[in-house]
Formats: structure tokens, C-alpha cells, sequence
């Protein structure tokens, strides 16, 4: 089977949020870059498809040209080939992204069974790529995804809601998008890094198009970054941690 | 009782020391400190402890003790016991491994340093041991090893926080989440810093603070040479040979040298570490906040693109674990950490404002050592480990600017791991002080060394003819290692200095003037030797450490009543210039003037300089008008010149002194007049190993240091002056007691190897008994060789060395290893009698 995951180059945060002083962006000055950990569930689950199953999975992307680092992260996990679809850097809209998306499902002439994408982008979060590629492509789709397997020509699909699991049987090709917890992605090893600088990788230069949602800033909420309180030294410390443990509902 | 100050709590309003930055080399002084019963000191960091968000908190540390550089060595070494005492330390062993026959070479340098600064045992091994004791390596692709099996790993944080209890339990304040916003400083010394918890008065400041160093010393208008660096490393694991591992490391660190990287089992994991990739340097201010940092501050986000050849590397050579598809790469990160304009580390006050001290670019190896070292500085005005080569004070403002840190930090950073050359020259930012005989030079073919940013001819080509002329009196040197950045040019200027005249441009010279009523009791108070003598007398002196131990040696010009002219050498000026500053009195009665970039020096020395000198100056320059160690102003054609009839090369003749400008015509004069005289122009290869060498003449930073003293060193001639100097005491004590060591002079008996080559020693070897026995002397001190070189006139090649009262005694055979052989060599001189013309009727022809 062909398996495809598209993924988002988004900035690696950990502590303070700063952002540009435009307030159109996350300052990145000090920061590395990832996928959302969604997507990395999604990436390794093809990865585990083509493992089981044999065939052939592909990750795309649309970023800027450091993106392909991203891409060659993910080949290092094991996915077997990928498509860069280079922008100037400026975000793109879900409509035009998921338009661009779509012309490289066709032009590859349909031939992916399985079409999987992060249940939302790390920064952006308009939970809409996905529903539109599937729209677009007349295809099922199936999201927020905390369990997956394929039988036959169907997959079945687990999607969290709450109390329990609803659980849906689909007929591939489909459009999935999965969460966090789908399963435990693996890290690179040395070798796969290395193969992955080998591994094909192909590029193309969509042509962005007026976007019809467009961003008026970034606010920060309040209260944001790294938050420690120290609760006291030693044994007389013990009072304030059942505290906080009691407001957690742990007690 | 330990005092922790809480945000609730107010930090103390005034304090005699307070330490910014909570590290190894923080705590490490805190630590220190109080030991040396020093009070109310506080120590700040911006981040939380015990791991504030600096280099100690990711730093691979281990530690490998075997370096060439002494200081080096002896502040590891210094550091390895610390960590021992405080229970941190986990020996492991580590192994250096050769890819090349110029790496095996440089193993039996290592054999040879290892044997000088007294590290056992040390051994070299075949690739099939090394695969004994690291199973999973690839041993073809190497060709031997070296082991150090007292090699190991410390717990840096660990360390760190034990010291700074026991300092808080001393009394020490710590402020952790504090962070600095300004050193206030008034009429050049520190006054007080100002924190996000408000201010404390300090005596003293003490910058601690690794790769932000710089920014610190910013805020008080001073300068940190250093510039933050990347190191790349990464954690792969769990690897199934190590799933049993217990302690923190069982397996030998590997250095894979040719490929600048290492390689360290750590618990289940392996950790692969690079200088190899490009040098990627930062500004301090591109350090993120320890708010803004997604891990600490100091580790920053892997750039993987700068890391993949490292990774093949890695994979080639432990197949079995990099290779392995189930071990991840589960951490990545560009580490920070400090390189500064020499690979030395930053310590002592600085040049520029008093109470403001660096104690920077320290790694977890010399971590404890320097921290012991610093307090020491700071308590006793010198330390057991003389640290002359980390001085913060030693560089000179062009030295001191980011471009130039810049230039030299990433040129060095490929060779962290790289075989050095003892007269390894720098190759960028060259050029930047240049004497006004440059252009002069330059068309003559000279060959520059650089001294501290000066170009200054070490030979000349165009005294390629000598050869011919010399022929077998100039010795050739075969091998490739000791005839790099060598000619045998120099040995051929030597003997035409000897036998005609030869100008030498001593320019780097660091110059200053002590002037004003209180000048005579400033230079009594630190020189040595008496100071109180008629002008125009010229006073070779040592300078001492309140120990006796050496300072300085440097000579003093009485140009007036209450002028003193100090001229030292340019490596060490600045270091100089601060020692006698700082002891000014403090009534304002005498003042420094720093002349180095004023006046240009041009030595003329040989049986033919008076004559030289005779033809274009009406002045008296005869023997008895113009004494030897005397200086005078003359007139040299249209110039008034400074002339001071000294020697360092052994042959009659003066240094003449003209302000800078007129420099050019100096050396078209004295070339003209020279020229019917067989004048040629020589350089420092001359000035500075050859000549002096054979005249036995002892040089600052090889013979004299710290460690050693004046009767030590044969230089304790004629009585001590009744007036006060600082180290007179130890001086005295010193007088009276038999030394535990003599500076010797011994030349090679025979240099053949066992190849049939002739080889020849350039320094820091070990000398040994006949039967290859390491001497010690009682105070545990090595003999190696402080200085080797040739002697041309004399037609051997000659080392320096200090040697016990058993082995000090003329005629005594010994030996000397190098490059892996033994050499016997003889002890010809015991004390400071020259080799070459023992009664000087040449300087005081």
C-alpha cells in the first residue's frame, strides 16, 4: 500500500513564547524546529504500515526551503521518499494549502490508500487541512485518531471522544488525522539519518494564492512560559505538596 | 550557618567578594574562599541551582589529564584531586586513538608530556589492545592508541553543589535567580552590582560566568577576551551491550583525534561529541534567557547538517553500536561553550578596572583548580599553580576586540584534538602591529612569527647566501617535525652576527615609564635588584611573587632622578604593566606612562657594532664612555637616539630606542653604515633561542616562572638590597637554604635516532637518568628541558633544565626522551656560566 503524511514545520518550543515584533509570528531567533507531535504519531504509524504491510510511504510538506529538514528527519525514521512543496516562508491559508495539497495527489495520480495528516498544525491549529483535502478528493475521512489498522481494502479507525472510542471501518483510500498517543514514535537511528540524506526527495513551487484567511496578530495569553514555585525546602515543604496534590484531585 | 537568600530574604547591602555565576568555577571559588577564611562573599546566578542554565550543566565531563601545556596540565591535575575528594570522580581510562603515522608521532609527544608534568601511568597501545579494552571498535581502521588509564568522568554539578554548601556553611550567601543589570564602577575600580533583587557594595567582583562572561564585564567597561562557541554532541541508546551498565561509565572514553570527536559509554547510552564541523561562533548576547531557552540556555538547537559527516565517522569505527537500526539518537544539541584568542583560560583581575576579575573559559577539567587558583590570587597575590599564560590581564587591547576573538577562537577550534606545533603559527587576523622596519623586512625576505598582533621576522630569507658561506657549520635539520617552522637561515645569522654585526628588531617590546617623585621607592618596592643607582644605568632585575618565585625578569633604565624606563618582552608586557601599576603608591606620588606604542627598538650586537655605531655617531661610545648596562641619548646621524649598551645575544652592542616614526630612518642608517661591516639583519630566532642560549641566559615563561626561584634559577648574584621589595623574605629564606633544584645547561651527546636520523629536541621533554629513570626533585618537581635549541658557535644543541642537587653536577650524564628515543645528553654548565665566552669579554668589549 502507499501511504502519505503531510507534516508542518513548525518552531521547537519549550520555554517563553516571544513573538516578531510585527506580531505576525513566533520570534524563532532562538529556537529550533519539529513537527507537531501528532503528526510524528502519523509519521510513524506509516512508517509501521510499510514495515507490516510492504508498499511505499511518502511525507510532504509545505514550507519554506528549511523544511526539508523536517523531511529528511522523517525519512530518517523511515519514511521512504518526500515531496517539498516550497514557499517564500509566509504562512498559507488551510484552503490554499490544502488546494496545493491536493494538485500533488493528483498529479501523483491518486495513488495513495491512505492519506494521514496531524490532527491540527503545532501553530496555526485550524484543524481544517485535512477535511478539505478529503472534500476535495471525494474521500472518507476520519479524525482525531487514537487507533488505526488496516484490514483488506478497509481501515479501522478508534477516534477518542469523550467517555470511550467510536469506532470507524472505512473504505480506502481515506483521509485520516491522528493524535498524540496513536503510538510511541521511535527516535532516528544513526543509520537511518544517514540514509535519509540519500533518499529521494522531490521539490515543486506552488503558486500561493490570495489567501482568504488572513491573520490580524498574535496575542500572547497571559501567564505563558516556564512557571516553577518553590513550595519550601526539606520536611517543612511536606504541607504545601499535599496542598497542591488535594487541588489536583490526586489526594 | 548556612545562609540561602530566599526572594523573601534581602541580600546583604555590602559584601567584601561577590561571585556572578554559579557554575563549576563559582562555586568552585566560593568554595575557595572561605577556605582561605574569607567572609562575606555572595554568590549570584540568574538561573535556579543547582544547574543554572551554563556550560557545567551539559558539559561531557571527562577528563583526560595528559596536555602539552604545563599550566594546563597542573590545573587539571589540580582539579582531578578535588573531584577525588568530594567523591565525584569515576575513573574509567580513556584512550586517544591514531588514523595517522603523524598521530603515533604525536603520541610519544604525549608519552614524553606525560612523563615532564609527572602523569603515571601512561602507555601506548597496539590496536589490538585498544579493541581489549573497547571491544566494540572497529580496530583496523586504526593504527594504535594512547592510554591514560587515570582518565575519568566527574559529576561537574554534582561538585559544585557540595562546594558551595560547605562555603554556605562557611558563611557564604547564595542568590540563586538573581540576575545582574549593571556593575557600577567609579574612578576605575568596581563599586557595586546591581541585581533584580537589589544592590550590594562590593570590594570585589568576580565574573564566573562562562560563555556570558563577556557580557558581564560590558557592563563595568571592561573586556572578557572569549567568544561562546558550538560543540556538537549527541546521546544514542539504549545500547543493548550496555543494558547492564551500573555506574555512570565502564567502558574507556575514546578520543578519535584525526577525526577531532569522541566517544563515551554513559549508562545505557553512548555519547558521540565533535569539534570537527564548522566553527560556529556567537555573539553572548545570542544566548537565549533562560525564560526563552526550549533546554537550558547553553543548548542550543542541533543543527544536524554540521553533524553528518561526524555521524558516518562514528558509525565506521563502532559498527556494532552507532550501526545498530534499534539505538536512537535521543538527544542532540549544540553545546555552548567558552574559546578564547589562545586556547588559554581567562583569569585574574582585569587590566581595566580594579576589583573586577574573570575567572572564564574554564572547562570542567581545570574547574576546581582554577577556582583554588583564582581565591589564592585574590587572598595572597599569587597562587601555587602560576597561571602566567591564563592572565586576563595578558592581552593587549587589539587583542581584545570580537573580531579578533572571533578570528582566532574558530581558527583554533578545529584544532582542539589537532597536532600542534610548539611554534604553530596563527594565520588569521595577522598583521596588525607592525614595526616601522616592516616594509624594510619585507623586501629582505623575512619570515614573521607573530608576537602578541606584532610581525616579527624570525629569519631572513635573504640571508640565504650564509649558508653557503657557514656550510657545514650550520646544521641541517632532517626531519620534518623539527625543521617545520624553523630554517637553518637562523643559525647561519647567528654565526654571522658572531663573527660580523647583525640588526634585530625588538619592537614588540612592552615599554613604561615610572616618573614623578615617589618613581624611585615604586621601582625599589618592586624590583629585585637596587634601583636606587645613577642615571643612566641600566638594571637587569627580576620581578618577584611575594613567594619568590618569579614574576618577571626585565631590565629598568634610570633615565632621570625620578624617570625608570621598564622594557619587558612584548608576550608578557601587559601582565607586567599591571604588576608594577597596581603597586603604585597609593599617594599619587609616581605614575605609569605605557611607551610600547611610541618607541621601536633595534638591536645592534656583534665585534663589529661599535664600529658600526662609531661611523655615524660623534658621541663616545668607546668602552669606557660608554660602559656596559649603561644607557645614554646620542645622536645617530640626524636622530636622537636612546642607546642602552645591554646584550641578550651574548655580543658587544646596545639596543637603540627612537620614537616610532622615525624608526624607518633608523634602519636605513645603521643598514648603510653597516653595510662596508658585513651588517645583516637577524631574527628572533636568533635573538631568542640561539644567541641567548648559548650565553645560558634564562627566559620568562621557559626557565622563569612561579614556580621556581631566583637562587633555583643561578640568578642570585651579588647581596640583597637593604631596601624593602616584595618577595625579599622568601628571598632571604631562599639564600639560606640549599635549592631543591639548579638550572642547568646540557648539550646532546649524540642525535642520531634509531632510523639513523638526526633529531632534535625543541622543548618541555622529560630528562632523565642514563637509565631512563624520571629525576624529581624534594619539592616533587620534574626535570624537562624549559628550553632547547642550537648552539652554532659552540656546534652543539643545547637544553635547559632544572636538576636536582644529585644530577646538578657538570659532567653528569643523562638522558632525554623524544619522539619515543633516548638521547644522552651531558650537563655543561651548573648555574648561569655561559657556554659561549664564560668570561662575556665579549659584551664588555
Amino acid at each position: 500500500m502507499n501511504v502519505l503524511i503531510c507534516v508542518k514545520r513548525v518552531p521547537l518550543t519549550g520555554g517563553k513564547i516571544v513573538l516578531t515584533e510585527d506580531e505576525q509570528a513566533i520570534s524563532t531567533r532562538h529556537l529550533g524546529f519539529t513537527i507537531s507531535p501528532h503528526e510524528e504519531c502519523g509519521v510513524e504509524e506509516a512508517v509501521r504500515l510499510i514495515e507490516a504491510g510492504g508498499g511505499s510511504s511518502t511525507v510532504l510538506t509545505l514550507g519554506p526551503p528549511e523544511a526539508e529538514e523536517q523531511l529528511r528527519d522523517m525519512m530518517a525514521i523511515g519514511v521512504d521518499r518526500a515531496v517539498h512543496l516550497v514557499t517564500d516562508g509566509g504562512e498559507w491559508d488551510p484552503q490554499a494549502t490544502a488546494a496545493a495539497i491536493v494538485d500533488v495527489i493528483r498529479s501523483e495520480g491518486e495513488r495513495y490508500d491512505l492519506i494521514l495528516f496531524g490532527n491540527e498544525s503545532a501553530d496555526a491549529g485550524n484543524f481544517q487541512v485535512a477535511i478539505r483535502v478529503a472534500h476535495a478528493l471525494g474521500l472518507p475521512c476520519v479524525t482525531g485518531v487514537k487507533g488505526l489498522s488496516v484490514d483488506g481494502g478497509s481501515v479501522r479507525l478508534e477516534q477518542e471522544v469523550a467517555g470511550g472510542r467510536d469506532v470507524y471501518v472505512v473504505p480506502m483510500p481515506a483521509v485520516v488525522t491522528v493524535k498524540e498517543g496513536l503510538n510511541l514514535p521511535r527516535y532516528p537511528s544513526v543509520p537511518g539519518r544517514l540514509r535519509a540524506k540519500r533518499k529521494p526527495l522531490a521539490t515543486s513551487t506552488p503558486a500561493r494564492p490570495d489567501p482568504r484567511l488572513e491573520m490580524v496578530r498574535l496575542v500572547l495569553p497571559p501567564g505563558s512560559g516556564k512557571q516553577a514555585e518553590v513550595l519550601g525546602h526539606g520536611a517543612e515543604a511536606a504541607p504545601a505538596v499535599v496542598g497542591v496534590l488535594r487541588e489536583l484531585g490526586l489526594l | 550557618m548556612a545562609a540561602t537568600a530566599e526572594s523573601s530574604q534581602q541580600l546583604p547591602a555590602s559584601q567584601r567578594v561577590v561571585i556572578i555565576g554559579a557554575g563549576i568555577v563559582g562555586n568552585s571559588l566560593a568554595y575557595h574562599l572561605t577556605r582561605l577564611g574569607q567572609t562575606e562573599i555572595t554568590l549570584l546566578d540568574k538561573g535556579p541551582l543547582p544547574n543554572p542554565g551554563g556550560s557545567t550543566g551539559h558539559a561531557s565531563n571527562f577528563i583526560f589529564p595528559v596536555d602539552h601545556s604545563k599550566e594546563m596540565t597542573f590545573l587539571t591535575l589540580e582539579s582531578m584531586r578535588q573531584y577525588k575528594e568530594l567523591g565525584v570522580f569515576t575513573r574509567s581510562g580513556g584512550i586517544e586513538i591514531a588514523r595517522t603515522e603523524e598521530r603515533l608521532q604525536e603520541f610519544t609527544r604525549r608519552m614524553a608530556s606525560a612523563q615532564s608534568w609527572g602523569i603515571e601511568p601512561v602507555s601506548l597501545l597496539t590496536p589490538d589492545e585498544v579493541k581489549g579494552l573497547v571491544p566494540f571498535i572497529d580496530e583496523t581502521l586504526i593504527l594504535g592508541g594512547f592510554y591514560t588509564p587515570g582518565a575519568g568522568v566527574v559529576d561537574s554539578l554534582r561538585a559544585a553543589t557540595i562546594m558551595r554548601e560547605r562555603a554556605a556553611e562557611a558563611g557564604l550567601t547564595v542568590s540563586a535567580n538573581t540576575e545582574v543589570l549593571g556593575i557600577d564602577v567609579a574612578g576605575g575600580s568596581v563599586q557595586r552590582v546591581r541585581t533584580t533583587r537589589g544592590e550590594i557594595d562590593a570590594e570585589r567582583v568576580v565574573i564566573c560566568c562562562g560563555a556570558w562572561s563577556p557580557r558581564l564585564a560590558r557592563m563595568a567597561g571592561a573586556t572578557i577576551p572569549l567568544t561562546p562557541m558550538v560543540h556538537q554532541m549527541i546521546d544514542i541508546g539504549p545500547v543493548p551491550r550496555f543494558a547492564n551498565a551500573k555506574g555512570m561509565i565502564e567502558h574507556p572514553i575514546v578520543r578519535d583525534m584525526d577525526t577531532n570527536m569522541y566517544e563515551r559509554q554513559e549508562g545505557t547510552g553512548l555519547e558521540i561529541g565533535s569539534y570537527a564541523h564548522r566553527p560556529i561562533t556567537l555573539d553572548p548576547d545570542d544566548i537565549p534567557s533562560i525564560e526563552e531557552a526550549a533546554l537550558t540556555p547553553t543548548e542550543l538547537p542541533f543543527t544536524q547538517k554540521d553533524f553528518d559527516p561526524q555521524m558516518e565517522i562514528a558509525l565506521e569505527l563502532m559498527p556494532e553500536i552507532v550501526g545498530d537500526e534499534s539505538v536512537g539518537v535521543k538527544y542532540a544539541i549544540n553545546g555552548v561553550l567558552s574559546v578564547t584568542l589562545d586556547g588559554m583560560p581567562l583569569i585574574g583581575e582585569s587590566a581595566q578596572v580594579r576589583g573586577l576579575w574573570s575567572a572564564a573559559a574554564i572547562w570542567i577539567k581545570e574547574g576546581p583548580g582554577a577556582g583554588k587558583t583564582v581565591a589564592e590570587l585574590m587572598v595572597r597575590g599569587e597562587s601555587e599553580i602560576d597561571v602566567f599564560e591564563s592572565n586576563v590581564a595578558r592581552a593587549y587591547p587589539c587583542q581584545r576586540t570580537a573580531a579578533h576573538i572571533k578570528a582566532r577562537a574558530s581558527e583554533g577550534f578545529n584544532k582542539m584534538y589537532g597536532i600542534v606545533h610548539p611554534a604553530e603559527q596563527w594565520e588569521s587576523d595577522r598583521g596588525v602591529r607592525r614595526s616601522p622596519f616592516y616594509e624594510r623586512e619585507r623586501a629582505l625576505g623575512a619570515f614573521c612569527f607573530e608576537a602578541v598582533g606584532w610581525e616579527r621576522p624570525q629569519w631572513y630569507e635573504s640571508n640565504a647566501h650564509l649558508l653557503e658561506e657557514y656550510g657545514d657549520r650550520v646544521t641541517r635539520r632532517e626531519a620534518e617535525w623539527e625543521s617545520r617552522w624553523w630554517s637553518p637561515i637562523i643559525n647561519a645569522e647567528h654565526l654571522a652576527m658572531r663573527d660580523r654585526a647583525a640588526m634585530v628588531d625588538l619592537t614588540a617590546f612592552a615599554v613604561f615609564d615610572i616618573t614623578g617623585p615617589g618613581a624611585l621607592d615604586a621601582v625599589q618596592r618592586v624590583a629585585m635588584r637596587q634601583m636606587d643607582v645613577t642615571i643612566g644605568r641600566v638594571v637587569y632585575t627580576p620581578i618577584l611573587t611575594p613567594g619568590g618565585g618569579f614574576k618577571a625578569d626585565l631590565t629598568i633604565m634610570r633615565l632621570d632622578d625620578d624617570v625608570f624606563r621598564v622594557v619587558t618582552g612584548g608576550a608578557y608586557g601587559m601582565s607586567d604593566l599591571k604588576w608594577f601599576a597596581d603597586r603604585l603608591p597609593d599617594d599619587g606620588s609616581a605614575q605609569l606612562h605605557d611607551q610600547t606604542s611610541s618607541w621601536c627598538t633595534l638591536g645592534l650586537w656583534g665585534p663589529r657594532a661599535r664600529d658600526i655605531l662609531g661611523s655615524v655617531t660623534h658621541d663616545d661610545i668607546s668602552h669606557e664612555g660608554f660602559p656596559f648596562a649603561r644607557c645614554r641619548t646620542i645622536e645617530v646621524g640626524a636622530l636622537s637616539v636612546l642607546a642602552s649598551r645591554i646584550s641578550y645575544v651574548g655580543d658587544l652592542g646596545w639596543e637603540l630606542y627612537v620614537p616610532i616614526e622615525q624608526g624607518a630612518r633608523l634602519w636605513d642608517i645603521i643598514a648603510e653604515a653597516g653595510a662596508p661591516y658585513g651588517v645583516l639583519p637577524a631574527g628572533i630566532g636568533v635573538y631568542g633561542t640561539t644567541g641567548r642560549l648559548e650565553k645560558c641566559y634564562r627566559a620568562y615563561g621557559m626557565e622563569l616562572e612561579g614556580d621556581f626561584n631566583v637562587v633555583e634559577a643561578g640568578m642570585a648574584w651579588g647581596r640583597v638590597k637593604d631596601e624593602h621589595f616584595i618577595g625579599k623574605e622568601a628571598h632571604v629564606r631562599h639564600r639560606e637554604e640549599e635549592p631543591a633544584a639548579t638550572m642547568c645547561t646540557l648539550t646532546v651527546d649524540d642525535h642520531t635516532s634509531s632510523s639513523g636520523v638526526k633529531r632534535y629536541m625543541l622543548g618541555n621533554e622529560p630528562v632523565l637518568t642514563r637509565a631512563g629513570a624520571p629525576i624529581t626533585d624534594r619539592k616533587g618537581r620534574r626535570s624537562y628541558v624549559t628550553s632547547a635549541g642550537a648552539g652554532p658557535s659552540i656546534g652543539k644543541h643545547i637544553l635547559m633544565s632544572y636538576l636536582p642537587p644529585e644530577h646538578a653536577v657538570l659532567g653528569e650524564q643523562l638522558a632525554v626522551e623524544y619522539m619515543g628515543e633516548r638521547y644522552p645528553v651531558t650537563v655543561e654548565v651548573v648555574g648561569s656560566t655561559p657556554i659561549f665566552d664564560p668570561e662575556n669579554t665579549r659584551v664588555r668589549a
